[in-house]
């Protein structure tokens, strides 16, 4: 089962969180020796970020992300596990997890 | 718990419909779970467990209750199992159907398969109150319109609940197994949370008394299954000694009655002795537990004014150290109360009163006391408040009942 990971901010971390953090080293070297990490990336800030929809047939780009929130995705992952549980435990080892938050999202389905 | 089958007429049918309650009870845990793992499709095992139950109905009146009714169950939801994936068409169902017609189910795991159902359904990744229908629906065997009414919902929103629950579990991969052990603790935890939260939505109304006693049959299957474990021992006491009241709980016209307003011979005396025993057989001493020793005490009291409350605040004492929380430190101001004397009670409300601003419980207990001292100009006051902030009817109408005793 493939999930995608955002790696996200939360206001809630406290400075004693952050410190506790593990290295981020150390989680993609766990990922690629077992297998489980295919892809990931750190992204540059909201403040870079540009959205585009198509309303009446027409362009519309606005600056920023697409929804407004004190809260943003600072990087992703593409990772590969047997199941919900496994996603959790490599996911809870995440440095970001510590200092902000990790979101688990399963890919759809190839058929169903 | 619910089973009503459609009645039939005729002699001896009485005792089919009996045979298909008692297996109800006993045997749908188990033929759901395993037919979970053999097919992976929550839908479809409750589904064929469903249609097995209907065909007892009607092939036991025609042919006998058989030696082994939940054998006969297991064979027959099996092969609904089947007949449902040959008529479904999606790709999904006919490649499901080639590999289960292959893989002949392993009948010896059936006991594991219980307890993996319940602690997928009550896995963290799943909402609370979607974990809660789960294992009414899934493990409990009770009906979605059942539980909707427990939980105020029609019985649209509830299935509803249930489908996005399922979809979430085949979705997100959600495992179906029982945690390892570095987990096991827990998710215990939050599975025993689950059962009291269902016992507590059947138990507040008279009405829901099928879902307590689901909950209660859940928590008798995981004591059976992991006997070792003192917390589930210490909830299924908890939940036998408040269920051993029902009763007495309200008087002829439906009010709520106080602990010290039953008729304590109305209480169950077989289950409150059940409790004991579970009480002194467990290993450890655990929040759970310890509750359960707290209203041990109270339904051994032959009458309110026999209560221990020396032991009582023991226990609370006990509990403080294991899960501080400011319901449990009212609880012990009480407790004080009734063995110092109401001036003392009153005292402690006032130091926890501030944590548990708004909750109509503490202007009740400051009432109840004031009442004891002889206070009662003081007692009306805070009955007032409580009634004010009371959040269920029937708490209501007895703070009411108090309040009118009261008043010239």
């Amino acid at each position: 089962m493939q999930y995608l990971l955002f790696v996200a901010t939360d206001s809630g971390a406290t400075a004693t969180d952050r410190e506790a953090a593990p290295s981020v080293d150390a989680w993609v070297e766990e990922g690629e020796r077992r297998g489980i990490r295919k892809q990931g990336e750190r992204l540059q800030p909201p403040s870079d970020a540009t959205t585009v929809r198509v309303r009446d047939g027409k362009l519309l780009i606005t600056d920023g992300p697409f929804t407004e929130s004190k809260e943003w995705i600072a990087g992703f992952d593409i990772i590969d596990c047997a199941d919900l549980d496994e996603a959790i435990d490599y996911a809870s080892r995440h440095p970001q997890a510590y200092g902000g938050c990790i979101e688990i999202r399963p890919f759809w389905p190839d058929q169903d | 718990m619910h089973r009503d089958p459609p009645v039939l007429a005729g002699p001896g049918l009485t005792n089919v419909a009996d045979a298909v309650t008692s297996a109800h009870r006993t045997e749908w845990a188990r033929i759901v779970a395993g037919l979970i793992r053999w097919t992976g499709d929550w839908m479809l095992a409750e589904d064929a467990a469903q249609d097995a139950f209907a065909a007892a109905l009607q092939s036991w009146a025609r042919d006998g209750v058989p030696d082994r009714p939940g054998a006969w169950l297991t064979t027959t939801a099996r092969h609904r199992a089947i007949d449902r994936l040959r008529t479904a068409t999606s790709e999904r169902s006919r490649l499901q159907r080639f590999s289960l017609d292959l893989e002949t189910p392993r009948v010896d795991d059936a006991e594991d398969d219980r307890l993996r159902l319940i602690f997928t359904c009550c896995h963290p990744a799943l909402p609370l109150d979607a974990q809660v229908a789960l294992t009414l629906r899934t493990v409990a065997g009770l009906p979605v319109a059942e539980i909707g009414r427990a939980f105020l919902v029609s019985e649209a929103t509830m299935a509803q609940r249930l489908v996005r629950a399922r979809r979430k579990i085949e979705h997100a991969a959600i495992p179906y197994r029982t945690p390892p052990a570095e987990s096991l603790v827990e998710r215990l935890n939050g599975v025993l949370a689950v059962l009291y939260l269902a016992f507590n939505a059947g138990y507040g109304d008279v009405a829901f008394a099928e879902v307590a006693d689901s909950a209660i049959a859940v928590t008798e299957a995981l004591v059976d299954l992991m006997p070792l474990e003192s917390e589930a021992r210490g909830l299924l006491a908890l939940m036998l000694i408040q269920g051993s009241r029902r009763a007495s709980r309200f008087d002829a016209n439906g009010e709520l009655l106080t602990l010290e307003e039953q008729d304590r011979s109305l209480w169950n005396h077989a289950d409150i002795e059940r409790a004991r025993l579970l009480i002194s057989s467990a290993r450890g001493r655990g929040p759970y537990v310890v509750q359960a020793a707290i209203a041990q005490c109270h339904a051994n009291a032959s009458s309110a004014g026999a209560t221990d409350w020396t032991r009582i605040v023991v226990l609370y004492d006990e509990l403080t150290a294991l899960r501080p929380s400011p319901i449990v430190a009212l609880n012990r101001a009480i407790a004080v109360g009734m063995r110092d004397g109401p001036e003392a009670g009153l005292r402690l409300i006032d130091e926890v009163a501030a944590e548990l601003d708004g909750l109509h419980l503490v202007p009740a207990a400051q009432a109840d006391m004031l009442f004891r001292a002889g206070r009662r100009d003081e007692a009306i006051v805070r009955y007032r408040q409580a009634i004010e902030l009371a959040p269920t009817d029937p708490g209501r109408a007895q703070l009411t009942a108090r309040l009118r005793s009261l008043e010239p």
